[in-house]
């Protein structure tokens, strides 16, 4: 099917099958790898998105899913060149190591920033606690979170 | 959906589409949470995937004057964040207690329901409430119980060919304090080892009414009745509730399974129910 939606704030059209996996669709037809695949079930949350605001995991949505709504990424965070100041805070605090849970923790706590500006620490764990990470104490992740709540205040 | 290799899927645009291609053989699709982890583990067989998520008929949260009816394909977000969800504490917390907020803003009650999971959360308060669901096909439609809607592990009452449009959900009497307490083996993702949900009408400290409805720890969801009605003129108090804990306990039939044992469940059933008087 031809499949149209806006990605990152631009509208894209695509070939794909309707049952392809977003994640696929964004990682390989479309070239956008910050997306990450861990668990492929819904489990880990590496694979977060965003979809006409509300957080997603794209392993689990199917390309028709997505039809004329918009979808953001991680790609989309730093599309004027710089760094987000949620991506800008999980460096400066060591919140990221391997890295590989990172783009789905900054976009599940993008999508808890939207909502709650001002979260406190246990909101800020709970509503990441479906985004795990093998490396850091969640503590620095929480920290990270914090901070840039108040930069972006 | 593997990573080569897709399943097929459709996208009806109308209600009577939809009810053709499920008629047909097609399998529903709403927020994908439980079924394309089926796919994925190459358990789900049905040729074709229907998406109804965004079928009007089958959205939004409407009050009418006995209660609310909640549309099968709204998301547990949609549902939480509804006003007229307000006078329906227990179904907030219960809702509040699935997944993760991408889980919650991707899974819909209908889902929940149809998956018919003994630890489906949103189906504790659907017992506790005395919910009713409303099927549609290409034949017409009909109206269940929840309690006559889930058969077992799995199953449904569901015809081949039948949606669910929505969910009936009769307004409590005035009064009633809600609880919802689930018991996991990790902090994330919580899947319950047992959980307990209940609606308690006191006065003064004395339980007029108790409804309990249970998670995990029987085939089904259950509402121990028996134990309901043992609760009625006892004070709500954990002194009073220690007496009906072994009672409580024996009342569910639970299963062994990887994340806990029958007896663990059994105990932790019995527990929940003390909680009532500090919740
Ligand atoms: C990581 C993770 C965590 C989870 N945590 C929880 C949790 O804490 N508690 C909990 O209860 N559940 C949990 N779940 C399970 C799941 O998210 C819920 O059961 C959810 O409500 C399912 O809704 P859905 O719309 O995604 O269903 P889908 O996956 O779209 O469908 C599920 C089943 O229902 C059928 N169906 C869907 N809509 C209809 C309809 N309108 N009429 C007829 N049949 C229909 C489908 O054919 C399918 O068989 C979790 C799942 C994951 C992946
Ligand atoms: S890859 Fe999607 S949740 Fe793990
Ligand atoms: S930084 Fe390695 S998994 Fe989180």
């Amino acid at each position: 099917m031809t499949l149209r939606f806006r990605l990152n704030g631009r509208a894209v059209t695509v070939e794909a099958p309707p049952g392809r996996r977003l994640l696929d669709l964004l990682r390989e037809d479309l070239g956008l790898t910050g997306t990450k695949e861990g668990c492929g079930e819904g489990e880990c949350g590496a694979c977060t998105v965003l979809v006409d605001g509300k957080p997603r995991l794209a392993c689990l949505t199917a390309a028709i899913q997505v039809e004329g709504k918009d979808v953001l990424t991680i790609e989309g965070l730093a599309s004027s060149g710089r760094l987000h100041p949620l991506q800008e805070a999980f460096i400066g605090t060591a919140g990221v190591q391997c890295g590989f849970c990172t783009p789905g923790l900054i976009m599940a706590a993008y999508a808890l920033l939207q909502e709650n500006p001002r979260p406190t620490r246990d909101e800020i764990r709970e509503y990441l606690a479906g985004n795990l990470c093998r490396c850091t104490g969640y503590a620095q992740v929480a920290e990270a979170v914090e901070l840039a709540a108040e930069r972006l205040r | 959906m593997r990573r080569t290799g897709t399943v097929e899927i459709v996208h009806p645009r109308y209600l009577g589409e939809a009810l053709c291609l499920v008629a047909d053989g097609g399998r529903p699709l709403a927020g994908g949470t439980d079924l394309f982890v089926r796919v994925r583990r190459g358990t789900e067989t049905a040729p074709c995937l229907v998406f109804v998520g965004e079928l009007e008929e089958l959205r939004g949260v409407r009050e009418t004057e006995t209660g609310i009816e909640i549309g099968a394909a709204e998301t547990h977000a949609e549902i939480l964040a509804h006003p007229a969800t307000e006078r329906f504490a227990v179904l907030r917390l219960a809702l509040r207690a699935i997944g993760s907020p991408a889980i919650r803003a991707m899974g819909t009650l209908g889902g929940n329901l149809a998956n018919a999971s003994p630890a489906g959360d949103g189906l504790i308060p659907l017992y506790l409430h005395e919910a009713r669901v409303r099927l549609v096909s290409i034949h017409g439609t009909r109206e269940l119980a929840v309690e006559e809607f889930i058969l077992g592990p799995g199953k449904t009452a569901l015809r081949q060919g039948e949606l669910v449009r929505s969910i009936t959900v009769p307004f409590p009497r005035d009064g009633a304090q809600a609880y919802f307490r689930k018991v996991g083996r990790r902090q994330a993702l919580i899947i319950a080892v047992a959980s307990l949900g209940a609606l308690v009408w006191a006065d003064d400290g004395v339980i007029r009414e108790a409804r309990l409805a249970l998670g995990s720890v029987a085939p089904t969801v259950v509402r121990p009745r028996e134990v309901e009605g043992m609760l009625v003129n006892r004070p709500l108090t954990v002194k009073a509730l220690t007496e009906f804990r072994d009672a409580l306990s024996s009342a569910v039939r639970p299963i062994s399974d990887l994340r806990a044992s029958a007896d663990y469940r059994r105990q932790v059933a019995g527990n929940l129910l003390l909680d009532l008087a500090s919740g």
